[in-house]
């Protein structure tokens, strides 16, 4: 395997891609007393039309990734979830919109583990019965959803910035899509999607790298073949498509989500964009930022708040979120210091202090062995190397952040997300 | 990974996780106090008001601005409920000396903003500025009203209410919104000069640098805390529930009903010596993937979307939790209470023991990974006078017989059933 020194982060991985295209990073950490291991293929909520294997276009249900997620612990000799708990680890596993991924950890049985987390993701097993019963279990998890007020501000978000990007579903479907899925759509899309070649296998601790790759090629089919082509719509415009959205829950005080629509980074710049669209959100929406303390002092905002960049295969968007009694006013007053910051060009003091603290974060975060074997998966899939970011950090200047700002927070790329307490 | 600990005055004491695995430091201050329903508020307002400004700092964006100096340190300050106390904090998390990008030292500058934001708040005519206090009463009663959002916790809350309503443990850690609306800078001012004086201190450092090091550090940048103090520390165990199992219901418009239930554990808590065989037992019961409730009355029965069980080992409680349909409550809460007496009767196999021992080992050992879980369980720990270290509680749960588990779960008794239930029509 080849081994990739950080030597300033005092990281290191080690890399290796198997015959079948699989790719695999091991993060070393002899001092850690669990392991984790992450085994991810890049198929999400997003992906309902791909091309089959005959050539021909093939619509999906929505929610069909996340059915299959559910599913996939299903094997001819019962649930892989119950096998591996009685090992005493805790297996798990998310859907997001471009991503489905599985993970344990363990403070023993690593081998036998990572065996069962393989085997289990790789080797489908679907029945009518299993397929049917899981129809219950997962519309009592969607309506769960449907409940839950930040969702439905996010998603109602979603749906008014995006007109065709299938980004603006949810990603568990509705209870009337997943009514369609049967055994045999969960099988066509486990074979178009769940390739060793469109997969990555993350695993960090106190573990030896060769074993994770040895057990690999053991356990995995050995041949070479590439994920199906996907379709995510008819390109976007910049613009949203609606501007505002409300409806009424029972919440205390309205909750909104306001969205930026960016424009998706060029391949190999994902890294880079998001780094870069933190840092203009830190300068906007973070605790020392001069715009979020006028509104908290104005009580137009309180701690609840906060904001992320989001990107997947042909979308790139801004989320900040939080309660407020005038909703609207917070994003007149967005947009207006972004535009004055655009104009008048941000403090290089603030600039430097941000991007320093950002710095930190990221490596404070590295502690967790959770979020760096996700984060080195998905930097994959993009085609990066995540732990470069101390130097795509040197490279990023105020300047581009002024672009940033003049580009994206305009009233037309703008949506306004409010779930407001019932009368 | 060293532990060490010292007392630095009476009801003063450090305790410091000296290992080089993190690549962060981890310092806290907590100052322990007697959670009551007339003290409460002021508990959870004064952390609030800290942060929005020291006599350096004295605005939010300023305090903020300082912790982004020293590579983004999450300077944070807030209110955590420990059994029947109430504790107030500055944690502090900060990138080790090592991966600084000129070097420089990060604890002791770390260590002096805490401080500073802990013991030197910014103020106006000798107390708190009114406009602070104003706005983050406002904002702390907006919060306790927004504990319903999250209809998962609110079951759980209000079943607590119920069930404990004559106890402290029910008293709300962030007190009432009434009172923090109604809250002055003076009344205020008054409860943080008494809670300095008076609380039990506890200081908590997890990290590189040597016990020499942040003693120092500490005894430098706390200064005025380090003076003798006598607060208690009691939570009230009740082993047993005070009459016949009782059901609350509450009606809101919601798709999806929560039905939440809590046993008494008959005063087994984590000092006593059969704790690690009801660690075992809820991991069993309820508290895994492998759990009889998990396995049976979700994946089986698919009565619910979630029905999981956890503990409260300071308290001696059992909670159940659980997402259902409106027309399954009964039969949910009938197939929740037959798995329980199946563990009572001792249904259940060798693997199953196994795996629910292996599991609660996993976990316990899994939080030496975490720094913050390592300064909550530590924390727990100090102020229990639980002396029990992690291994220890690890080899006492590989060792639990089925015999014990039995013993456990007969001695769990139910006391009240919540239900959250849709509004007609």
């Amino acid at each position: 395997m080849d081994k990739l020194e950080y030597t300033a982060l005092g990281q290191t991985v080690y890399h290796c891609v198997l015959p079948n295209g699989l790719n695999i990073y091991v993060d070393v950490r002899p001092e850690y007393g669990k392991q984790f291991a992450f085994f991810a293929t890049r198929y999400g909520g997003m992906d309902l039309r791909f091309r089959g294997e005959d050539g021909d276009w093939l619509d999906t249900p929505a929610g069909v990734a996340h059915f299959l997620e559910h599913k996939t612990f299903d094997t001819e000799d019962g649930n892989a979830l119950q096998r591996m708990a009685a090992h005493g680890v805790d297996p798990n596993a998310f859907t997001s919109a471009s991503m489905t991924g599985y993970y344990f950890d363990g403070v023993e049985g690593f081998e036998d583990n990572l065996r069962t987390l393989l085997s289990f993701v790789s080797v489908p097993w679907f029945t009518p019965e299993s397929v049917d019963k899981e129809q219950g279990i997962i519309a009592q998890e969607i309506r769960m959803g449907e409940d839950d007020p930040n969702d439905e501000a996010y998603y109602r978000l979603l749906e008014a910035m995006y007109v065709n990007h299938p980004v603006r579903g949810r990603v568990a479907g509705t209870v009337e899509s997943i009514s369609h899925i049967t055994a045999d759509t969960l099988y066509q899309c486990h074979k178009a999607f769940y390739r060793p070649g469109n997969m990555v296998l993350c695993a960090a601790g106190n573990i030896d790298p060769q074993r994770v790759a040895d057990i690999a090629r053991e356990v995995l089919p050995g041949s070479q073949t590439s994920a199906a082509e996907t379709d995510h719509g008819r390109p976007e415009r910049p613009e949203v498509g609606e501007k505002f959205t409300r409806r009424t829950m029972p919440v205390s005080i309205p909750l909104f989500t306001l969205g930026l629509k960016g424009t998706p980074a060029a391949r190999g710049e994902g890294l880079r964009q998001r780094l870069l669209a933190e840092l203009t959100c830190d300068v906007l929406f973070s605790p020392s930022a001069p715009l979020y303390n006028r509104l908290y002092e104005q009580g137009l905002l309180n701690s609840s708040f906060g904001s992320f960049y989001s990107d997947g295969p042909g979308c790139a968007f801004i989320v900040a979120e939080g309660e407020s009694r005038d909703p609207e006013r917070v994003r007149r007053e967005v947009l207006a210091e972004a535009a004055r910051l655009a104009a008048e060009g941000i403090d290089q003091e603030l600039w430097d202090r941000l991007k320093k603290a950002a710095y930190g974060t990221m490596v404070r975060r590295l502690n967790s062995m959770e979020d760096t074997c996700i984060e080195l998966a998905e930097a994959h899939f993009d085609g990066e190397d995540y732990l470069s970011f101390p130097q795509v950090f040197q490279s990023i200047e105020r300047g581009h952040g002024e672009a940033l700002l003049r580009a994206w927070f305009v009233e037309e790329r703008c949506a306004l997300s409010v779930i407001a307490p019932e009368e | 990974m060293q532990q060490h600990w010292k007392r630095l005055a009476d009801g003063v004491e450090l305790s410091v996780t000296q290992t080089d695995k993190f690549k962060t430091g981890l310092l806290a201050a907590t100052l322990t106090i007697p959670l009551r329903a007339d003290t409460a508020t002021f508990g959870a307002l004064i952390p609030e008001v800290l942060y929005r400004g020291s006599g350096h700092y004295p605005d939010m964006g300023k305090l903020s601005s300082a912790a982004d100096a020293l590579y983004g340190a999450s300077l944070s300050t807030g209110v955590r409920q420990r059994g029947e106390s109430q504790c107030v904090s500055v944690l502090c998390g900060f990138i080790d000396d090592r991966y600084a990008l000129d070097g420089s030292a990060v604890l002791e500058p770390a260590a002096a903003l805490m401080g500073e934001a802990l013991l030197n708040p910014a103020t106006r005519n000798g107390i708190f500025r009114e406009e602070y206090v104003e706005s983050e009463g406002a904002n702390l009663a907006d919060r306790i009203q927004a504990r319903m959002n999250d209809k998962r916790s609110w079951a759980i809350f209000r079943l607590i209410q119920e069930m404990c309503g004559r106890e402290a443990y029910a008293v709300d850690k962030l007190g009432d919104g009434e009172t923090a609306r109604a809250m002055t800078a003076e009344r205020l001012w008054d409860a943080y000069r008494s809670l300095l004086s008076g609380a039990k201190v506890i200081f908590y450092y997890g990290g590189a640098a040597s016990v020499e090091r942040v003693e120092d550090a500490v005894r430098r940048s706390f200064a005025p805390l380090l003076t003798g103090r006598t607060a208690p520390v009691d939570c009230l165990v009740t082993p047993e529930p005070q009459g016949p199992a009782r059901t609350v219901t509450d009606a809101m418009d919601v798709t999806q009903g929560k039905l939440a239930m809590g046993f008494r554990t008959g005063g087994v808590t984590m000092g006593s010596g059969d704790y690690p065989a009801l660690l075992v037992c809820n991991a069993l019961y309820g508290g895994s993937a492998n759990s009889k409730l998990f396995v049976n009355v979700r994946e089986k029965m698919s009565l619910c979307y979630y029905a999981s069980s956890m503990l409260d080992k300071i308290k001696g409680l059992m909670v159940v939790s659980s997402g259902v349909e409106f027309s399954q409550f009964d039969r949910a809460q009938e197939a929740i209470l037959a798995q329980l007496e199946a563990v009572r009767k001792g249904e259940f196999t060798l693997d199953e023991l196994t795996a629910a021992g292996r599991t609660v080992a996993n976990s316990l050992r899994s939080r030496l990974d975490s720094q913050s879980q390592l300064e909550d369980d530590q924390l727990t720990r100090l102020l229990f006078h639980c002396d029990r270290e992690g291994e220890d509680l690890i080899r006492a749960v590989e060792t639990v017989t089925a015999d014990q588990v039995v013993e456990a779960a007969g001695k769990l008794k139910l006391d009240t059933v919540y239900r959250l239930t849709g509004k007609e029509g």
